[in-house]
């Protein structure tokens, strides 16, 4: 079993790769190369890394502009600041004329952790989602990372891809093969469904192991690409289930959970939903763990919330 | 160098470049006129003079890219592109309308020739940024020039981009501000203040030029002056009048994005043609 890692880490390893085989991959930051670990490529390939500074607009519109030239580049920063900051250059020159332009957002969510709720991306996923063209990846630990780093750069048009500073157990082993669009089951599971991405894919795994303890059968999709969204396999396994569940780092408002809800809802019969996240509010300063233990998204209250719905439901 | 013939020729070229922006507006229809008015001899000096440009290959890699920052003016870019023949003159009629190449602001992805998206004010000059720093990943020897309103360095990103392109050392880029002094309200000086312009950018480190923006010779020694720039990026301030050339137009914010009347029009119509026939004498 590999030790629990940080996305980023595998996001910076697989940039260096990447950059050795594709010659038009290009990097921009904007002063946080060694937080978001671009500082490995920058390292290799001096002459195409561009540090533009604290301006993130600036980052992105500089990125359309060598996309729209044959180039791919890959644009760095926080979660929050990439996807706040640049909304609207993101719209209007990237997703618009569908530019591959690879925006990653690191460090996202609670687990941002001591910085409190400025830093603490919980609405990022819904800014991206809402965007046309826009691809929305949130792989679930190292190995998936790599993947989906590589996969961006054959992806043609523009992606957002968010990144962790929290570390992860391994989900997946070396002989996976992500591909965009495509969920996943982790483990099967009649009675209750939950999908999850991220940080959370651990969480639910955890959660339904001790479910099984209390007689529940409680099966983990992995939705590392949340648009576009995996419709076909999302309507059967809820189809199959008494409860589905969507857990996420992020607000229920507009990212995985909504996007589950908006999916079954056009599904009959549907399963009942039981959307875990940030219930609409801020986050706050403190410890990753005590912000997703207050916030249910630990394997502890992922359970509690699961079993007191199935309660209601019976 | 230009010859007097050949100011002589890019005026007449100018003149029926602010044609055809008044002619595929129209009357009773909300357009910019100003803005674009304002940029036509600038337009018409880059792609009728300065520029490397093959029309009948507008995506030809090793081009001189003109990024047009103040997105609403993209009826001068139009005209140009169509009086060159990427695109017939009879699509400029088609300008706005449902199911038409030219959109009300520049997008790459339906129009040939236009070469970002921009239309959000700002964000332009941090893109032709992009397009310079690209070519010299790619090795290339292209130029890019950039247009950028007046009002539009109200936007902070501007700002950004303008310290980059130092940074940077993009000797290969050109912008150019059309300084008409007006905003969609009112002078660009309320709200913030502009002035003095020339001193700011080049306390930043860009090497700058200020030109009577709609003196065709002034222009063109510019353009070739900022050529010889080697790492440094140029600025050209072009003091221009919004409106320029339909007189009721002239230095008025109100005809920023207004529809004319009939009557407006045709008397519109008839300045700009008198002024092509004095050109052609």
């Amino acid at each position: 079993m590999r030790d629990s890692t940080e996305t980023r880490f595998a996001y910076g390893e697989a940039l260096l790769e990447l950059g050795k085989r594709r010659p038009e991959v290009v990097v921009l930051d904007a002063d946080l190369y060694r937080s978001t670990r671009t500082v490995v490529f920058r390292d290799a390939f001096p002459h195409r890394f561009f540090d533009v500074g604290i301006s993130e607009a600036d980052m992105v519109s500089t990125a359309a502009g060598m996309a729209a030239c044959g180039l791919i580049p890959y644009c760095n920063s926080f979660a929050m600041f990439i996807t706040g900051i640049c909304y609207m250059p993101i719209r209007t020159q990237i997703a618009y004329p569908s530019l591959p332009v690879k925006l990653v957002g690191s460090s996202y969510g609670l687990t941002q952790g001591p910085d409190g709720a400025s830093h603490q991306s919980l609405e990022d996923i819904a800014l991206m989602r809402g965007l046309p063209n826009m691809i929305v990846v949130s792989p679930a630990d190292d190995i998936e990372t790599r993947q989906a780093t590589f996969a961006l750069a054959d992806w043609p048009g523009p992606a957002y891809m968010r990144l962790g500073r929290y570390p992860t157990p391994p989900v997946f082993d070396a002989d996976y093969q992500f591909v965009i669009g495509k969920a996943k089951w982790l483990r099967e599971g009649k009675e209750v469904v939950v999908f999850a991405s991220g940080h959370t894919v651990a969480k639910a795994l955890a959660a339904a192991e001790a479910l099984a303890q209390d007689g529940v059968e409680a099966g983990v999709v992995n939705v590392s690409t949340i648009k576009p969204l995996d419709e076909a396999l999302i309507k059967e396994a809820a189809a199959q289930a008494a409860l589905a569940v969507t857990v996420e780092e992020h607000s229920i408002i507009g990212g995985l959970g909504s996007a589950v809800a908006e999916c079954l809802a056009e599904t009959r019969p549907a399963a009942p939903l039981l959307r875990l996240g940030v219930r609409d509010c801020f986050g706050e300063s403190g410890l990753a763990d005590e912000l997703m233990e207050k916030h249910g998204l630990q394997p502890k209250g992922i359970r509690a919330s699961i079993i007191q719905r199935l309660a209601l439901l019976s | 160098m230009t010859s007097q013939s050949q100011i002589n020729a890019l005026r007449r070229q100018a003149a029926e470049l602010r044609w055809r922006i008044v002619g595929m507006m129209g009357p009773n229809k909300a357009h910019h006129f100003g803005g674009s008015l304002s940029a036509a001899d600038i337009v018409t000096a880059l792609y009728f003079y300065r520029m490397r440009y093959d029309p009948a290959n507008p995506t030809w890699p090793d081009r001189d890219r003109f990024v047009m920052s103040k997105g609403h003016s993209v009826p001068a870019q139009y005209a140009a592109l169509a009086m060159l023949g990427v695109f017939p003159l009879e699509e400029l009629a088609t300008l706005k309308y449902l199911g038409s190449r030219l959109q009300g602001h520049p997008a790459m992805h339906y129009t040939p020739g236009i070469e970002a998206c921009t239309g959000a004010l700002g964000e332009g000059l941090s893109f032709a940024n992009g397009v310079a720093l690209a070519a010299r990943v790619q090795k290339k020897s292209y130029r890019v020039y950039c247009l950028l309103g007046d009002g539009e360095l109200h936007e902070g990103q501007v700002w950004e981009a303008a310290m980059t392109s130092v940074k940077q050392c993009l000797g290969n880029l050109v912008a150019i501000i059309d300084r008409n002094r007006l905003k969609a309200m009112d002078a660009t000086e309320c709200g913030k203040i502009l002035d003095p312009l020339a001193p700011r950018w080049a306390s930043i480190g860009w090497a700058v030029k200020e030109v009577d923006g709609h003196d065709m010779a002034a222009l063109c020694d510019a353009l070739d002056w900022a050529d010889g720039q080697v790492d440094q990026p140029s600025m050209i301030i072009a003091n221009t009048v919004k409106g320029k050339g339909v007189s009721f137009m002239a230095g008025q914010a109100g005809f920023h994005n207004a529809p004319i009347t009939e009557e407006q029009y045709r008397q519109a119509v008839a300045e700009l043609e008198l002024a092509m026939k004095e050109q052609a004498q």
